[in-house]
């Protein structure tokens, strides 16, 4: 659950919404406001420590961190474990790699393909 | 040391039928303890020790600092009770029944009970026979939280709610939090709740505590590893596994101590873990109910 939380903060701060230096909730604020136990949001603000997305001051509280550079990190993990979960099904299905491959383009022309119909509407 | 709301040590009582073996429980100021169980495991019992209504036969209880059941009557001035069968007098109205409170407890907060009218869509000129379950159990909750209690125990507090009025009380249960010196207790056997609002989780069984810890490390430490075993080979021994099921080429190991190193011991032995599943709070539940029992009988 603290993965979810790490991923709102995340988003907040990717869209400015908490800009850099900015003092952000007390994990207590944040907990109520959520509806999540205090120790799910500590454990996020933890990892986010760790990831330099905030800094934690001792006895002051929170702040976003001033160059937290997370969304290509951020979006760069998650395609690669997306691409994992693509090769795992690719191997249970018992495609050669030229077949998932070309299978990928396919949903790829797809997709580009719809969203050009979409703007042109 | 630690500040506790709520201490246990080594507390014991038996029924003909039933008993209560050596419960130690630590709850900490300001934090929420879901405390879960099946029906029958003793949820109740130790809560109504916990409240001075059963007098334990062994062992120390101690709640706000005060000792129970000694000195009950000063701890349950700071201590608000709610209970599935605890009931209001029928014929008369909420706002009969919040007059009667207030009456009792010198803190009771009158417009913090007005503003939970409101918020809990509760009529005051209503008389309790009218009600339904869940406007009963938000009335006797607003009586509750309006004495502004240091600490709240809650004896399946979300039990048989709809959605809306469930979401409305853990709301309001999350913002008595706000404040870091009040504490919850609440059972419950609806693990989801539990999931959501608790930093510390206990699981009763038959009686005896089976598990007791932060929220985030008890879903850290459960994982549920799928294996594919080459032909012939044996299961690899690895600590802390609490089930095995699936077939014998495919195991499925079900541990609650897992560490990272644990899949590269599995590589090792030649197996090939297929993939590492975190557990829900209710699978964490029922597989430490079921390898209890099972080490119980054997």
């Amino acid at each position: 659950m603290y993965l979810q939380i790490m991923e709102q903060i995340k988003q907040r701060v990717a869209v400015g919404e908490w800009g850099r230096g900015e003092e952000i909730p007390s994990i207590r604020q944040l907990a109520v406001a959520l509806r999540v136990s205090v120790i799910t949001v500590k454990r996020a603000y933890l990892e986010l420590e760790r990831e330099g997305v905030i800094v934690t001051q001792h006895g002051k509280g929170s702040i976003v961190a001033s160059d937290p550079d997370l969304s290509p990190r951020l979006y760069d993990q998650e395609l690669a474990e997306h691409l994992e979960q693509v090769v795992r099904l690719g191997i249970l299905l018992g495609l050669t790699p030229e077949e998932l491959t070309s299978r990928l383009r396919a949903a790829m022309d797809r997709l580009i393909a719809s969203r050009l119909t979409k703007e042109r509407l | 040391m630690k500040d506790l709301s709520v201490h246990f040590a080594g507390v014991s009582k038996k029924y003909p039928h039933f008993a209560l073996e050596n419960i130690n429980l630590e709850l900490p100021t300001g934090s929420i303890m879901g405390f879960i169980g099946a029906n029958g495991a003793g949820k109740s019992t130790t809560i109504r020790i916990l409240m001075g209504l059963v007098h334990q036969d062994q062992g120390a209880v101690h709640v706000l600092g005060h000792a129970m059941p000694a000195e009950q009557v000063a701890a349950k001035l700071d201590i608000g009770f709610v209970s599935e069968d605890m009931r209001l007098y029928k014929s008369a109205t909420i706002a009969w029944h919040m007059e009667f409170i207030r009456s009792i407890y010198p803190r009771w907060d009158q417009s913090y009970a007005e503003s939970l009218l409101q918020r809990f869509d509760l009529k005051p000129q209503q008389k309790v026979k009218g009600l339904s379950h869940g406007q009963r159990v938000k009335a006797a909750l607003l009586l509750a939280l309006a004495r502004r209690p240091r600490l709240l125990v809650l004896d399946e507090p979300t039990t048989g709610l709809d959605p809306v009025a469930r979401h409305e009380v853990l709301g309001e249960l999350m913002a008595v939090l706000a404040d870091e010196e009040r504490t919850i207790l609440f059972s419950s056997h609806n693990t989801q709740d539990v999931e959501q609002i608790s930093d510390q989780i206990t699981f009763i069984d038959r009686g005896r505590i089976i598990d007791s810890d932060d929220k985030e490390i008890f879903l850290d430490r459960w994982r549920r590893l799928r294996l594919v075993l080459p032909p012939e080979a044996t299961l690899p021994r690895l600590p802390g596994i609490v089930q095995v099921s699936g077939s014998d080429r495919l195991p499925v190991l079900t541990t609650n101590s897992f560490e990272s190193a644990m899949v590269s011991a599995c590589h090792d032995m030649g197996a090939t873990v297929q993939a590492v599943d975190s557990m829900t709070l209710e699978e964490i539940f029922v597989a430490s109910v079921q390898g209890g029992r099972e080490r119980q009988t054997v």
